[in-house]
């Protein structure tokens, strides 16, 4: 079996027939899914498998959070009992965004030395943070539900529409970090200036207070601004609220998901044939 | 041009037609997006562009062992690299038939925490294998790879030429249609070195088109029948490996 025998499939390369780079990469992400699989696979043994805490890290990080901000600001912002349970709700959607965005910028600087060497689908390493994040997110879940069994905070049926208002975070952040692993290809100092930009964008959106808090100044534009708060706001209605979002709501967080994902698609599959003229 | 096919044939394994590459060279580096933003604000944005690959037209047949000479900064890496699909011609056209094989670093994308045997995987599918065809072929590098009981290991634990035999154990497992030797192969110590060199014959043997890329002219001219002569992104000859190697040879000593 182990012969040297020829390769059974038959590949034929020709830069002429490469019409669509979007649809392209599509295709060869789907070849390469194993790949995606191992990628996924090593950070997350590389994360686990030689910390002394393990797996308790992404479970006790969440809550670390929680328990601080819970003490500091339960008073101030009046909603005693049911704090702790919405601050780790909006934590873990917030701590999703921003690892998995700030990952994939990460990844394409350690990937762009085998951009140069070897042919590999190049959404491949944005495409693996965002499974390893999903691992995460999945694991954080687990003292989500312990806070909410011990602060009383009621979970409520609706949180079975958890795994739509998932997917279209997932997108969003598939899709910003696909524009800005673009940027990073070309200028790696964006990868210095993001962790900025995180920290601003945390306390501009509702995450550690109510979103009424900034609705009411500037007529709340600073939330219509921010397109990630229609897509926070729906894991945390289904979760938190107990609410199943009006058609609006799902409508906007849909429409501003996919369309970051299909922008950061087609932006950085443009951009990507010429990653390595950059050396 | 007279000896230019214009389609790709049955027995062809690389087909290059007028294929061009240039490089947009800022005048000055720019390599931050602050900087970039400012100089674009001022309207000094500027490339000076420079031809890695001036129209480029090749045909090499399967089987082929082809040479490529050229001093540094001809091209030859370039021509390499858009071969294996690394970079795309800003011209022309780059038809190639078959896996090529990526020997270009041997053991890119290792990660020292995770373990010999994680690391074949990742390896392997960095390089396009799938799960299936991994498995199959993991009796195979372990024995070739001589790693012994440090399989299971992390790979920070590996000597370096662990890590190079590791790595070139993946990377020739599979059968490539098109291998590309980029310079000489310095893997490990002389008995590797042998292998490694063994399995070069066998691969070349069972019909795969080989090229190989040298300073050596003597190397060229004993392995190659056909070689190529670069030079600042033209090809100045294309015929006989013998011929190639004494049009290069005096290039170089001016005799």
């Amino acid at each position: 079996m182990d012969n040297l025998s020829t390769p059974s499939r038959s590949t034929i390369y020709d830069s002429s027939k490469q019409r669509n780079s979007a649809i392209e990469e599509l295709r060869s992400i789907f070849k390469y899914r194993d790949l995606i699989f191992q990628l996924i696979r090593r950070d997350l043994v590389t994360r686990y498998k030689r910390s002394v805490l393990g797996i308790l890290w992404t479970m006790l990080n969440p809550l670390g959070t929680m328990l601080i901000l819970s003490v500091v600001f339960s008073q101030l912002f009046n909603m005693r009992g049911t704090y702790p349970a919405f601050i780790i709700t909006n934590l873990i959607a917030w701590n999703f965004f921003s690892q998995t965005t700030l990952a994939s910028l990460n990844a394409m600087l350690w990937g762009s030395s085998l951009f140069q060497r070897i042919y590999l689908p190049r959404t491949s390493f944005v495409v693996s943070t965002i499974g390893t994040g999903l691992v995460n997110l999945l694991l954080a879940l687990i003292p989500l539900v312990f806070i909410y069994l011990v602060t009383g905070a009621p979970l409520h049926a609706t949180i079975l529409f958890l795994p739509v208002s998932l997917f279209l975070l997932a997108a969003f952040s598939l899709g910003v970090s696909l524009i800005l692993s673009t940027f990073v290809a070309f200028f790696p100092d964006v990868a210095e200036m993001y962790p900025i930009i995180l920290t601003a964008w945390m306390y501009l959106t509702p995450i550690i207070y109510p979103e009424e808090l900034l609705a009411n100044i500037f007529n709340g534009w600073l939330l219509r601004l921010n397109p990630l708060f229609p897509v926070i706001k729906v894991f945390r209605t289904v979760i938190f609220d107990g609410k199943v979002p009006t058609l609006a709501e799902w409508g906007i967080a849909a429409g501003i998901a996919l369309g970051a994902l299909l922008i950061g698609w087609i932006f950085f599959t443009q951009k990507s044939k010429s990653f390595a003229y950059h050396v | 041009m007279s000896n230019l096919i214009p389609e790709p044939q049955n027995d062809t394994a690389i087909f290059l037609s007028g294929v061009s590459v240039r490089y947009r060279l800022p005048n000055e580096k720019v390599a931050t997006l602050k900087e970039y933003m400012i100089r674009l604000i001022q309207g000094k944005v500027r490339y000076n562009s420079f031809m890695a690959l001036n129209g480029v037209s090749l045909v090499i047949k399967k089987g082929e062992t082809f040479g490529i000479l050229g001093r540094n900064g001809a091209g030859k890496s370039t021509l390499l690299k858009v071969i294996s699909r690394v970079l795309m011609p800003t011209q022309g056209r780059v038809w190639v038939n078959g896996m090529v094989s990526p020997l270009l670093e041997l053991g890119a994308g290792f990660h020292p925490e995770l373990t010999g045997m994680e690391n074949i995987h990742l390896n392997a599918t960095l390089l396009g294998h799938s799960r299936k065809e991994i498995r199959q072929k993991i009796p195979e590098i372990l024995d070739f790879a001589e790693i012994g009981g440090f399989i299971e290991a992390p790979l920070r634990t590996y000597s370096s030429g662990m890590i190079a035999r590791l790595g070139f154990s993946v990377a020739t497992a599979w059968l490539p249609d098109i291998l590309i030797l980029d310079e000489v192969l310095s893997v490990g110590d002389a008995a590797f070195a042998q292998k490694c060199t063994e399995r070069m014959r066998s691969f070349r043997e069972s019909g795969a088109t080989v090229l190989l890329v040298s300073h050596s002219v003597d190397t060229v001219r004993s392995l190659c029948q056909r070689a190529l002569l670069l030079e600042h992104g033209n090809i100045l000859e294309t015929g006989p490996a013998s011929e190639v190697s004494e049009k290069y040879h005096h290039m170089i000593f001016g005799k």
